[in-house]
């Protein structure tokens, strides 16, 4: 067994860090999240073409990088450390799986190109103001018209839906209801006849969007009507991406709030020493390994093709969130009154903590889809 | 054991209820006031009518009733929706450590303004040296003729900003042992050479403040026990902190969670109708329950004017978590609209997020949960205290985070 990161692997992630450290300082994260755009294009068009990145989880013949799940993951996890404000879950993750699991060849060779090369940003819009993440909720319905589809209905939720330059996004045939009629279509993110509405959140890190759509032309894309499975793989592959997401930013936590623990004295000794602090910081420690190696796992096992991914989709992502709000809470509790200021960094994570917990499906779904596919043997 | 109101109880509910009924603040009167202005029409009208801070004496603003008594008034205003929250400090904790430490005249200037809502009061405890460690803290005041000059800085000052009068602890000595060169005061907040600058909170509120001192006079007739005594009267505050803060109710309670388990799905059902959902709000239903009898307890020994036993600690430690786990758990149930934060489209204006992002400081204010168990360990069950190395040193000799 070889459960580990090569070296290429680690010598990546190094340089992935090195990049992150250099252009998402919290200074950084602070001044974007301000913004209504969200993401700094320069720093995109960087990681774009300095590093590829976009181009990371796409096969080489649509002009992508091919590089496997694992490097992917290395870069959220690495993302979620530093908090980068970029479209990159919405484009390389959630868009670009969405495309390679629905898509056709040629749909791949028109679509894909673009967005591995950062010149266009794609999204997935899937929820809706029911907020669920079954195939079932979709309510949006396409319209078939001859070669094209006809869009009403609305989304929301959607990361990055109000910059991005592409919508990929999922409806219901007509008359159609549950897991039948699910169909994935494209459309141009300004393309007449969608309504953008940037949505107020909690976590101003990572921007999310209502798009109503009144009759809005939209490409088909793969068979109509025949996307439940696609969207399924999707989801599974956008839960494994953002645990690992999800990983990085609790490890971020865990290190700060033990950083802080060696040097704040309070009773002639640092606080460290107290075994309050020291049981609250083994805890950290042991929710944390065990979510990084439910999303590695989870992640090489995407590559690997293996047949139980729902259910490891879903084991990562229950663990990764109780791990990641539990050091949330406990990293703000371990630094004081300053744990709760505004100034201090911690807050930042501490709601990127739940906006995550909530994206994809909250724990408890995640667990009840974790004993079905368990029972099922997916 | 007997759970019903006496007759004089009963007598006094309905009294109590007849009058908040009539005169519970409109919707109109409260049109364009804010926060402070609402509270205080609210204060003022309970003090006219003889409603207000009810336990205290009538020379001090209130109507000497029971503390039976004031718990009825307690449920019954809770009834209502009335601005409050503003007086916590001064009538919970500013107020008893006066009754119990100043002079008669001093609580006749000060305690009926207090009880009116005319002058609101704030606590200058913590400083960046001393927060938990509150022995540690550095703010100077020295003697001068009959007044004290006090320079330093205060922090985490919850009002501070739109506070007539403080309480503050000081430090007097700092040739002696930690405890021991310290000195309680009350302060005109409006003195010359106080600078209040606030603190932005995470969830981007500014209710707390950084409070700077520049040869601030304090006379020493505001000084309150005596010189070196500062620890013991800080004590007093504290322990009326501890009460006061209690089980820190606020908007989620098991009975806005139920509420929402009605209004959101899970799975085409209504969430409540979730055994998991359920279970989870039986465990908060039971310790919600369960504090409330404890109080029933404690008061019950206040009633008959003994001092409520262990049962009167645990308050703040179960209510702060359970108010984070509960608003953590109410955003789950909303799913992805839990991540919106928008008064205009959030169920309840908000509420839920808002509590998210309040209730880490309620964990943290008033002791943490770290020293509160450590309280209960070692002053409730009477363990070994932890080995204290600053022990009997001199302070300006303990060594800090800077040196
Ligand atoms: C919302 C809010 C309002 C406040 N309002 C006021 C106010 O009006 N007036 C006022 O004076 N203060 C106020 N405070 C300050 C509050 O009392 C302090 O923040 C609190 O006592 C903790 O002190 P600290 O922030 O210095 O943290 P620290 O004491 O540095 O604590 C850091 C961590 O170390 C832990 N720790 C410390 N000592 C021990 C120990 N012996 N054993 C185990 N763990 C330990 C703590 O539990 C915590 O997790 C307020 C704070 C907040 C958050």
């Amino acid at each position: 067994m070889q459960f580990t990161f090569t070296g290429e692997q680690h010598q990546f992630r190094d340089v992935v860090k090195r990049f992150l450290r250099d252009k998402s300082p919290a200074t950084e994260v602070r001044r974007l999240m301000e913004t209504d755009e969200g993401f700094d294009p320069v720093v995109w068009k960087q990681l774009s073409e300095e590093l590829a990145l976009p181009a990371l989880p796409v096969p080489e013949i649509f002009g992508g990088a091919g590089f496997g799940f694992v490097e992917l993951s290395i870069v959220m996890e690495e993302m979620g450390r530093s908090l980068l404000c970029a479209p990159y879950f919405s484009s390389a993750v959630l868009a670009v799986s969405a495309i390679l699991n629905a898509g056709t060849e040629n749909q791949k060779q028109s679509l894909l190109p673009q967005i591995a090369s950062g010149s266009i940003r794609a999204t997935l819009a899937m929820t809706e103001s029911n907020g669920r993440w079954d195939a079932s909720a979709v309510e949006l319905v396409a319209q078939v018209e001859k070669d094209h589809f006809v869009l009403r209905g609305e989304k929301s939720f959607v990361v990055d839906g109000h910059t991005a330059d592409l919508l990929i996004v999922v409806a219901r045939l007509e008359g159609s209801e549950g897991d039948n009629g699910i169909s994935f279509c494209s459309v141009d993110g300004d393309a007449p006849g969608i309504e953008k509405t940037l949505l107020r959140t909690m976590d101003p890190t990572r921007k999310l969007a209502r798009l109503d759509f009144n009759g809005v032309r939209a490409q088909p894309l793969g068979e109509p009507g025949a996307g439940f499975h696609a969207l399924n793989k999707t989801l599974d592959q956008a839960a494994i991406a953002l645990s690992n997401e999800m990983v990085g930013g609790a490890q971020f936590l865990m290190d700060s709030a033990i950083e802080y623990s060696k040097i704040r004295v309070q009773f002639g000794r640092v606080i460290g020493s107290f075994q309050a602090i020291k049981h609250k910081c083994a805890d950290m420690l042991i929710q944390l390994e065990l979510a990084k190696s439910a999303a590695y796992y989870a992640a090489a096992a995407v590559d690997a093709g293996d047949s139980c991914l729902p259910a490891l989709a879903s084991m990562a992502k229950s663990a990764a969130s109780d791990a990641y709000m539990q050091i949330a809470a406990e990293c703000i509790q371990i630094h004081g009154g300053i744990g709760f200021t505004w100034d201090q960094d911690t807050h930042l994570w501490f709601k990127r903590a739940k906006s995550s917990e909530v994206f994809l499906g909250d724990p408890a779904y995640h667990r009840e889809l974790v004993m079905q596919r368990w029972e099922e043997g997916i | 054991m007997d759970f019903n109101d006496s007759t004089e109880e009963a007598t006094f509910r309905q009294e109590a209820r007849d009058w908040l009924k009539a005169n519970e603040p409109t919707e109109a009167e409260l049109e364009g006031l804010d926060g402070i202005e609402a509270a205080k029409l609210w204060q003022k009208r309970k003090y006219d009518a003889g409603w207000a801070c009810i336990r205290w004496p009538k020379e001090h603003g209130g109507r000497g009733a029971s503390a039976i008594e004031q718990v009825i008034f307690g449920q019954e205003e809770s009834k209502f929706d009335t601005p409050e929250g503003l007086f916590t400090i001064g009538h919970g904790m500013c107020a008893p450590t006066m009754m119990a430490w100043a002079t008669e005249e001093q609580n006749k200037r000060y305690l009926p303004k207090l009880a009116s809502g005319e002058e609101i009061w704030c606590q200058m405890f913590s400083e960046t040296a001393g927060g938990s460690d509150l022995a540690a803290l550095r703010t100077r005041a020295e003697k001068d003729g009959d007044d004290w000059i006090i320079n330093g800085q205060k922090i985490w000052t919850s009002g501070a900003h739109y506070s007539d009068y403080g309480v503050i602890v000081l430090r007097t000595d700092p040739t002696a042992p930690k405890h021991q060169g310290l000195t309680y005061f009350f302060i005109d907040m409006k003195s010359p050479g106080i600078e209040t600058k606030p603190i932005k909170q995470i969830s981007g509120g500014a209710n707390f403040n950084e409070v700077y001192f520049t040869d601030v006079r304090v006379p020493d007739a505001h000084r309150l026990g005596a010189v070196g005594q500062g620890w013991q009267v800080a004590i007093t505050t504290l322990m009326n902190e501890r009460a006061s803060i209690g089980g820190g109710g606020g908007g989620v309670n098991f009975k806005s969670v139920f509420k929402l388990a009605q209004t959101v799905n899970i799975d085409d059902e209504p969430a409540i109708k979730d055994k998991s959902v359920r279970r989870r709000l039986a465990d908060w239903y039971i310790q919600e329950s369960g504090l409330k009898f404890t109080g029933y307890r404690s008061m019950t020994a206040l009633s008959r004017g003994e001092i409520p036993g262990p049962e009167n600690s645990i308050g703040k430690l179960v209510g702060a978590p359970k108010q984070q786990d509960m608003a953590s758990f109410a955003l789950d149930l909303l799913e992805s609209s839990g991540a919106i934060w928008d008064p205009e489209l959030s169920q309840e204006a908000g509420m839920f997020q808002a509590t998210y992002m309040a209730s880490p400081g309620i964990r943290i204010a008033g002791g943490t949960d770290e020293i509160m168990a450590n309280i209960i360990a070692e002053r409730v069950l009477g363990m070994p205290q932890d080995i204290r190395v600053d022990k009997g040193i001199p302070f300006n000799e303990i060594p800090t985070s800077n040196s």
